[in-house]
């Protein structure tokens, strides 16, 4: 049976009928397909279905090693969104709930190259010349959660250094405990910063930079 | 300098942004975020035209109708100050963006209400939390408590049945204040137990909740449980801190409002949970809101070039 439902899917062409430049759904699972897996896989072939500016590559995490080391895969499923190069987007879990309209913005935004930032934020990026990691830890039913996710994508998009993944909480439970999330969305920064909450665009790049100057 | 500036991001606040925008007004809506309280939501059977919506898909429908009139938007940042100038209003957020309008609607809504117990505040996030619909699921495995006797905490009990191993209800009143039909699917839970006429004194735990600590209302044996989350719906209270000393409240600090939306403040206005219009409803939100834009409308024009 389907995922997504005839309503969902001509909501989706609407919505993706601006896309420009291609945009490529690079997927990581295995051969033996764990239930979040087959899930997430399901999802983004149907997805990739709905518009021809959209290709699904599927790549097995024991398998395919160097592209899972090139795109530093960790844990599946996961799922990068590339566009005219690989931004450093992620998705750790299966985007679905809130996350889904946060993918679809996520895909447009890819595929237009534009990146919704404020000028001073724009600015501030520029300081970066280091790996900068974000992790925001989500629940599929939290509806403050694609907001945090938006932005620290966003932050990939603009920003070489930054690598900027969504990680369900619910499907990694042990990360869950290991960075104490009890509330989300819950972003961590290079391992060292962290913040709960979806903090507005201002603080949470303040966050990215306490993080670029810590390393220093 | 707009016409109208709109304070809140709920039902009032869109629905008076959907009526300011058919007048034409020349109108900014600034909210920390679109929705309000509907995003909390999972199921709404009482608001007119729909028979079952989440608050999710509603917000997005109210959202949508508010994008097809021009009307400006600072969403991501809430409002902190609100000041009466000579014949307009400034507003600043948190952010420190500024707005002036001629007009002012506030529809703020409300946020929940905390315990004010020792370790509440230091616990949120690790382990106390406000928003069921969000957390729960973080809750696998684990023992919670839930604080509050309305439909509020029995729903969050509800979304927390297939996923906590136990959970104590707690609550200050003598009996629930819940719908009956709620009550009803907790009663025949095993791993509910319930506390009528409890509150809660501390919240323990170094990193993360560990136990609840409560006692009897009219005095008695102290109880403690282990615990690793503690559900705090225990009602809301109004986001109207940022304009106290400019408008009349209540004793609930409820902005106080007319028939026609209107404060005590000449050119200001404001409509749904923030005021003190009772019965907190997303059909009355939407229609207090409505109003609000109606009015505001009408005093622009008599006050038209007084600026």
């Amino acid at each position: 049976m389907a995922i997504l439902s005839e309503h969902e899917r001509e909501h989706i062409v609407e919505t993706l009928g601006e896309l420009e430049r291609n945009v490529k759904l690079i997927f990581f699972t295995q051969d033996f397909e764990c239930e979040s897996c087959r899930q997430s896989h399901e999802l983004l072939k149907e997805l990739a279905d709905l518009s021809d500016k959209m290709s699904l590559q599927v790549y097995d995490f024991k398998e395919d090693k160097e592209i899972v080391e090139r795109y530093r895969i960790d844990k599946i499923p996961a799922l990068a969104v590339e566009g005219e190069k690989d931004y450093g987007i992620r998705y750790f879990g299966t985007p679905t709930g809130y996350e889904f309209a946060a993918l679809l913005e996520n895909i447009l935004a890819v595929s237009t190259g534009t990146v919704e930032l404020s000028d001073e934020t724009m600015e501030e990026l520029q300081e970066i010349d280091s790996l900068i990691h974000i992790q925001v830890f989500v629940t599929q039913t939290c509806p403050y959660c694609p907001r945090a996710v938006r932005i620290a994508h966003k932050l990939a998009q603009a920003n070489d250094w930054i690598q900027a993944d969504m990680v369900s909480a619910t499907e990694f439970p042990h990360l869950a405990n290991k960075y104490d999330v009890f509330s989300v969305p819950k972003v961590i920064i290079n391992e060292g910063i962290e913040f709960e909450g979806a903090l507005p665009e201002r603080h949470f790049v303040q966050h990215v930079l306490m993080a670029a100057s810590s390393r220093t | 300098m707009y016409d109208l500036a709109i304070i809140g991001g709920g039902p009032a606040a869109l629905s008076c942004a959907v009526y300011a925008g058919r007048k034409r007004l020349d109108t900014v809506l600034i909210t920390k975020e679109i929705g309000g309280h509907l995003l909390l939501t999972s199921g709404i059977e009482n608001y007119l035209g729909f028979e079952s919506i989440t608050g999710a898909e509603l917000a997005d429908k109210f959202a949508k109708q508010m994008a097809q009139y021009d009307i400006d938007e600072i969403i991501g940042e809430k409002v902190v100050e609100l000041t009466k100038q000579d014949g307009f209003f400034r507003i600043r957020t948190e952010g420190d963006q500024t707005s002036e309008a001629r007009v002012v609607v506030l529809a703020s809504g409300k946020r929940s209400r905390t315990l004010n117990v020792p370790g509440e505040r230091e616990l949120t996030g690790r382990g106390v939390a406000y928003c069921a619909t969000c957390d729960a699921p973080l809750f696998a495995g684990r023992k919670v408590a839930v604080i509050g006797g309305g439909n509020s905490a029995f729903e969050a009990v509800i979304d927390l049945l297939p996923i906590a191993t136990e959970i104590f209800l707690i609550d200050i009143a003598p009996h629930w204040f819940a719908d009956q039909i709620l009550i009803e699917q907790i009663e025949v839970s095993p791993k509910v137990k319930s506390f009528q006429q409890h509150r809660v004194i501390e919240i323990r735990g170094e990193r993360r909740v560990s136990e609840i600590v409560i006692e009897p209302a009219e005095g008695g044996e102290i109880k403690q449980f282990e615990v690793q989350g503690v559900f705090v719906e225990i009602g809301l209270v109004p986001n109207s801190e940022f304009v106290e000393g400019l408008v009349k409240m209540n004793q609930y600090q409820e902005i106080i409002v007319d028939c026609h939306a209107r404060t005590n403040v000449p050119g200001l206005f404001a409509a749904g949970d923030v005021t003190d219009v009772p019965e907190k409803q997303v059909i009355i939100s939407a229609g207090e809101g409505a109003k609000a834009a109606l009015s505001a409308y009408r005093y622009l024009i008599r006050h038209k070039g007084q600026v």
